[in-house]
């Protein structure tokens, strides 16, 4: 034993155990957040509880199984359960059961005790809805303009909606919106011209006219909508809850009615991915708290992008100066350190700068310049995509610049001298030779920035990002791209309804699905990059022999 | 040739412009990291800069009748001054433009409008003796016969002729008739007032030696009338004068403006009158401030901002704040701290005890900002003090007029200062001087922010990070310390968890790992660095901590039961047979402690229930609270530093693998070739030579942990407490910005403080960084040179 402890071997293992600990909590947080996460797009099944509390009394509670928990028996000493005494250990059961506007909370822990009886009526329903959440029950009746028609038809009717509804958001996001950002642009230029003292009678007439055909059209827009809507509203179902009370529900909010006891697994699967896509391409509902999260990944992606054109070549030429220009002195020792620096300051740093400087600075001032006519309401005054971008440029311009300086590094020396030897001068050298031979270094910075900016929320919260976007960045109205327009983002969009929703309980499972898609993002990203690099770093060791 | 040689040329210049290009490019990174710390530098410059008070305009009145000035005041955009005279005349001033607008309202003197105030007969050919202030805009004129008259100078701004102008305007807000205030109409010699929507408390001192107290109730509501019927309920009350007063006499009364207390001062005593009730005045506490010696006695009073806190001035030059602090004998008050100038000239040049020198030094007068925790001391040569009271910052000092001004007033938005002041050589000239002031943050101070203060209703000085209240008159608390401290918590128990497993897994992976088995481990564990921040933090509060919080005896056993069972398994893998061995090599081993350790971790969850059970009553947590008296949050430092020491780990792990890994081969074979073992060659050899670069890595992780936000946000309940329990949360530097930020107002002093903590973690991580790559940059040099 003791010369077991000499050779040092329990530590080598110790050691060994570092690594399987971080590989544990690697690979775990992976698995978790994977499995939260698809789970909330299988459909589960609907349990149907009957009740028997400790003082007899009977009651039903339909819903989704959430959560179950193993608890021992003393914590629940002060119920006075009647159990038997060798049991040590109860199971808890948390149920979704929706139903927002008949019970205060649609959470509810059941102890497996008190249940009699548990049942999955092939019946049962679950109806998605615009507002309130889920509703679980029974389909008594379904009434087509007063009339009650067979249940069967229910599919044909929810089409029917979806038509429709499909046709007044069309009406209310591109007709609709074109015609109000019309009327503000004419708002401002009047404004403009007054404040330039330009304003003759003639253009103010040339303006109220364009003002009367636009509100023309929206009075017409507006009927037209108000038609959709009475076609939605016309029909309604008759729902029947756990407690026995009939509740109406109007086909205008409805989503999709699915009986999820009633599906295979085939069934079950294209309803997995048909939520998932659902997820992915609708708008959130419910304060953030329900539907997709389009908008955010959006906003993510606008917002990614634009930064990658600003960092790109101002990474990719800081790294050419310090590998192929700058000579061997304290000022090039200087310039590391400060790129050793932007990469070691805290992102919320960023976010301080860029909200002073940024915003306040520069867009106060391009406010005062081209804007007057907005004011005292800021145009790029306040946070923005614009802004968000060019502070995460600055973030991640230190990983542009490490990656693409390693593959300048890999580079053999022969190939600049014998590109030199041949008469080039150092500028063609480095465009004929040197970007093309690093160009997949270069990406994977470029890879890995987006990586970094994407998972970034810290400055963001300073510089532009919103928890609800009423407008996307990009849109069908001249300039087309508003730099802006503040924007929605995926890790803020975790942040914000995981700790600021009112409801954390039930946004819990979306929350674990928008990380989910965020993580998987970032390490496809990453991946991506590392295979990349690796494939570099082969072909360099080819040219080496 | 001749193309050639031209496009020789153009192949130059673009090659020199391509290097020019470059060389900006490369330039303009250490142009960023200079920008971002200048204009940090920039934002948080002005809270430390001193008061600057500069004279801005002198008007000289012509003042031939030699008339008195009572008050003076001026609007809040510092465009109009007046005066109230003792004939009991407004003035007022253009501080502006020259030529001077007419209103009907007002005859049009020279540069000036002037009208009477008494517009009432009541007021027949008198003369005006007292103008009282109040802290809102409100000034009672008090005459010669015991007249009172409430007034109410107010501005407002036109837009004629499409430029701006101030137009002045004197309100009555009970009317132009006189007020009775003393049932007996006798004048007063001492009169106070304060006015809310609802009363209006008098307190006076007779000439015939009654202290009084005067309520008018409104009927409705004083602020929606606009003076002509007001209809109010008077209620006449004396108060008793107690023994002790030498001749029964009163030198100054205060009434604080919310109605709640009256500050009599009777020479060097104050008395405290509770006003809240409309029956009966109680007197509440006696102030006998202990001053320097027997000749010093108190000379004027005056009451801060926030009725509070009352300022004793003395004949030595001394104030010394008080208010009332909970203590074991119910709330007392109690000095809070003292203010003098340093530089007494007076006493210094005179190395004798001088009383006229003394006397020189007194303090004259008190004037309070209305919204500010400022004040202003005249003494009595004329010198002018500012200060600060919750930061004890003497802000500034000067002589502003030479001879003590007749009247002193601070602008509304206490950006400037009126003086009118006599001509010390001709009688009837006098001088209306407007200063403008420069002192938008005297709350900041160095000391203020790393010091402990003693805040108004705190029992004791404290550091206190409070910024914003539901409150208007709230004092924002602004100090660094418990931030600061809440940082360096969570760094520290970050580290704490993520040094060890870092380097232990970077030892292993860098020294014993196959080559092969390296290749996939290392970009695992470094796809942790690549994890967006704000999933651990969700993680962290929304999973991690309800799991810490139910299972927390087996959070401790873990750290028992981890390091055994990998012993355990280490000792019974070198008991077994060489054949199997062979089969499981030991290189294999952080896979096969893989089971091993999930094995132990739910060993020990299911053990938790038993154990708390048998040891903490059925829970730990109560335990905790009732039994040990700790408290404990759910969002805790233990979650943050298991969650943070995850963020940091992959930081760690890859930057001291590299330098253990680039610890040159021949060295390690030197010290096997003499017959070491291979952990006595880690020891004794590879960590000794990658030491430096070790500590480079955990000076960046220490770096990343110290600027870390959005993990800290989400996983600790942001409280702002210095405690160092691992049961408790904390708020740190970072979380602090992004809680704060947007909502602070843009140049408020809370913004460029929150600047300050940016800068302050700038500053941190810069240090530490830049540490860490000169280690590197020498331990590469060191390698190399092998």
């Amino acid at each position: 034993m003791n010369k077991w402890f000499r050779s040092g071997s329990p530590w080598i293992w110790l050691s060994a155990g570092g690594v399987s600990i971080s590989l544990i909590s690697v690979l775990g947080l992976l698995w978790l957040i994977a499995s939260r996460g698809l789970s909330y797009f299988w459909p589960s099944e609907l349990y149907q509880f009957d009740l028997t509390d400790q003082h007899g009394a009977k009651s039903v509670v339909i819903g989704e199984v959430y959560d179950r928990e193993q608890i021992p028996v003393s914590q629940l000493a002060h119920l006075n359960l009647a159990l038997d005494p060798e049991q040590e250990i109860l199971e808890r059961l948390l149920i979704k059961t929706g139903n927002r506007e008949l019970v205060s909370l649609d959470f509810r822990w059941l102890l497996s005790h008190n249940i009699k009886k548990t049942q999955t009526p092939k019946e049962l329903a679950v109806v998605e809805r615009r507002t309130n959440g889920n509703f679980y029950g029974f389909i008594e009746s379904v009434v087509v303009d007063g009339n009650e028609v067979d249940k069967n038809k229910l599919p044909e009717l929810l089409t029917r909606v979806d038509n429709f509804q499909d046709q007044i958001d069309d009406l209310q996001k591109s007709d609709i919106g074109a015609i109000n950002y019309q009327l503000e642009r004419l708002r401002l230029k009047t404004r403009k011209y007054q404040l330039q003292d330009k304003l003759t009678t003639e253009l103010q007439v040339e303006i109220d006219s364009e003002i009367a055909a636009l509100n023309q059209d929206y009075a017409i827009l507006e009927k037209e909508l108000m038609g959709y809507r009475e076609q939605i509203s016309r029909d309604h179902i008759v729902m029947r809850a756990m407690d026995g009370q009939l509740v109406t529900i109007n086909f205008e909010y409805i989503l999709k009615v699915t009986f999820n006891n009633q599906l295979n697994t085939l069934e079950k699967t294209a309803l997995f991915f048909s939520h998932i896509g659902s997820f992915l391409i609708e708008d959130p509902r419910e304060a953030n708290t329900e539907g997709g999260v389009f908008p955010a990944i959006f906003g993510t992606v606008l917002m990614v992008l634009l930064m990658t054109v600003i960092v790109s070549p101002f990474g990719v030429i800081a790294a050419i100066y310090l590998h192929e220009y700058a000579g061997k002195n304290a000022f090039t020792k200087l310039l590391r350190i400060a790129v050793i620096n932007l990469a070691g300051v805290p992102s919320i740093v960023y976010g301080v700068f860029g909200l002073g400087f940024f915003v306040y600075m520069v867009g106060g001032s391009l406010d005062q310049l081209f804007y007057s006519e907005n004011l005292p309401s800021p145009t790029f005054g306040t946070p923005g995509v614009l802004w968000s971008a060019l502070t995460l440029a600055i973030l991640t311009l230190p990983v542009v610049i490490v990656s693409t300086e390693e593959g300048l590094s890999r580079i053999p020396s022969e190939m600049r001298y014998g590109s030199l030897a041949l008469g080039a001068t150092k500028a063609e050298t480095l465009w004929r030779i040197i970007l093309p031979i690093a160009s997949p270094a270069i990406m994977t910075g470029i890879i890995l920035a987006i990586a970094r900016a994407a998972g970034e929320v810290a400055p963001l919260m300073l510089v532009g990002v919103v928890k609800m976007a009423p407008n996307l960045p990009l849109d069908g109205n001249f300039p087309f791209l508003h730099l802006d327009r503040k924007f929605m983002h995926l890790g803020f969009h975790i942040y914000d309804v995981g700790f600021q929703s009112p409801n954390v309980e039930a946004a819990r499972p979306l929350v674990f699905a928008t990380a989910l898609l965020l993580v998987s993002i970032i390490v496809a990203l990453n991946m991506t990059a590392v295979s990349i690099r690796n494939k570099l770093r082969e072909r360099y060791k080819m040219l080496e022999h | 040739m001749a193309t050639l040689i031209s496009s020789n040329r153009s192949r130059g210049i673009k090659n020199s412009l391509a290097k020019w290009l470059i060389t900006l490019g490369g330039i303009s990174v250490l142009f960023t990291l200079v920008l971002i710390f200048m204009y940090l530098l920039y934002v948080v410059k002005p809270i430390f800069e001193s008061a600057k008070i500069e004279q801005a305009v002198n008007i000289n009145i012509d003042s031939t009748s030699n008339e008195k000035v009572l008050g003076s005041g001026v609007d809040e955009l510092k465009e109009l001054a007046y005066q109230i005279t003792a004939a009991g005349n407004i003035d007022f001033y253009h501080l502006k433009a020259s030529d001077p607008k007419a209103d009907n309202q007002f005859t049009v003197g020279d540069n000036s409008l002037s009208t009477s105030l008494f517009v009432s007969d009541d007021f027949n050919e008198e003369q005006v003796i007292k103008v009282v202030n109040s802290f809102s805009q409100n000034k009672l004129l008090h005459t010669t016969k015991g007249k009172t008259l409430l007034i109410q100078p107010s501005f407002y701004a036109t837009y004629a002729n499409d430029t701006r102008e101030i137009i002045p305007q004197v309100n009555y807000p009970l009317g132009q008739e006189s007020l009775i205030i003393d049932e007996q109409q006798i004048p007063l010699s001492q009169l106070a007032f304060a006015i809310d929507d609802e009363r209006i408390v008098f307190v006076g001192f007779t000439e015939d030696k009654r202290l009084i107290k005067t309520s008018f109730i409104a009927e409705d509501d004083f602020s929606s009338s606009n003076g002509d019927d007001v209809g109010y309920e008077t209620i006449f009350q004396q108060i008793e004068i107690f023994d002790d007063v030498i001749d029964g006499n009163i030198d100054e009364i205060k009434v604080t403006p919310d109605l709640s207390l009256a500050f009599i001062r009777s020479a060097s005593t104050v008395y405290v009158y509770s006003l809240n009730d409309d029956e009966e005045v109680s007197l509440k506490a006696t102030i006998r401030p202990i001053l320097d010696n027997e000749n010093t006695y108190l000379t004027s009073m005056g009451l801060l901002s926030g009725s509070s806190s009352v300022l004793l001035g003395d004949s030595s030059g001394r104030v010394s704040q008080w208010f009332e602090v909970a203590t074991d004998d119910g709330r007392q008050f109690k000095q809070i701290r003292s203010f003098k100038a340093d530089n007494d000239q007076a006493s210094s040049d005179n190395v004798e005890y001088d009383n006229k020198s003394q006397l020189s030094n007194a303090i004259t007068a008190i004037y309070t900002e209305q919204y500010r925790k400022s004040f202003y001391t005249m003494t009595r040569s004329g010198m002018v003090n500012a200060f600060y009271t919750t930061s004890a910052a003497h802000l500034w000092q000067g002589q502003l007029t030479s001879t003590q001004p007749e009247t002193f007033a601070i602008a509304p938005r206490a950006n400037g200062l009126i003086v009118i002041v006599n001509d010390p050589l001709d009688v009837h000239k006098k001088s209306l001087q407007v200063f403008s002031v420069h002192n938008e943050h005297p709350e900041v101070t160095w000391q203020a922010l790393w010091q402990e203060v003693w805040y108004e209703g705190y029992p004791e000085p404290d550091y206190v990070w409070q910024s914003t209240s539901g409150s208007d008159d709230f004092e924002g608390k602004f100090s660094l310390v418990p931030i600061s401290f809440g940082t360096i918590k969570a760094a520290l128990y970050a580290m704490l968890f993520a040094v060890p497993i870092a380097l232990t897994a970077a030892i292993y992976t860098a020294y014993f790992m196959t080559p092969g088995l390296r290749k996939k481990v290392k970009p695992t564990i470094e796809m942790m660095e690549a994890l967006p921040t704000v999933i651990l933090g969700f993680l962290a509060g929304l999973w991690l901590a309800p799991i810490m919080e139910e299972y927390l005896p087996a959070i401790f056993l873990l750290f028992i039961f981890l390091p055994l069972a990998t012993l355990i398994t280490a000792f019974s893998w070198h008991k077994l047979p060489n054949q199997l061995k062979e089969k499981l090599p030991e290189t294999l081993a952080p896979i096969l402690l893989i089971p091993v350790i999930i094995l132990a971790t739910y060993v020990a969850f299911s053990l938790s229930p038993v154990l708390e059970d048998s040891l903490f009553n059925g829970d730990m947590r109560q335990y905790l609270t009732n039994d040990l008296g700790i408290d404990f949050d759910q969002r805790n430092a233990l979650v943050v530093g298991i969650a943070m020491g995850f963020a940091v780990i992959p930081t760690i792990f890859s930057m001291a693998e590299d330098a253990i890994f680039s610890v040159p081969g021949h060295l390690t074979s030197g010290s096997l070739a003499l017959g070491a073992t291979q952990w006595q060659t880690l020891i004794g050899v590879v960590l000794l030579t990658a030491s430096p670069g070790i500590f480079s890595a955990i000076m960046m992780g220490l770096g990343r942990a110290v600027g870390e936000t959005m993990i800290v946000l989400m996983a600790t309940g942001n409280t702002p407490i210095l405690d160092w329990s691992i049961f408790q949360g904390m708020r740190t530097l970072a979380a602090n910005i992004a809680v704060e930020m947007p909502e602070s107002e843009v140049g408020s002093s809370h913004y460029r403080i929150l600047f300050l903590a940016a800068f302050v973690l700038f500053i941190f991580t810069f240090i530490f960084n830049t540490a860490a790559e000169f280690v590197r940059q020498r331990l590469r040099e060191k390698y190399s040179s092998m």
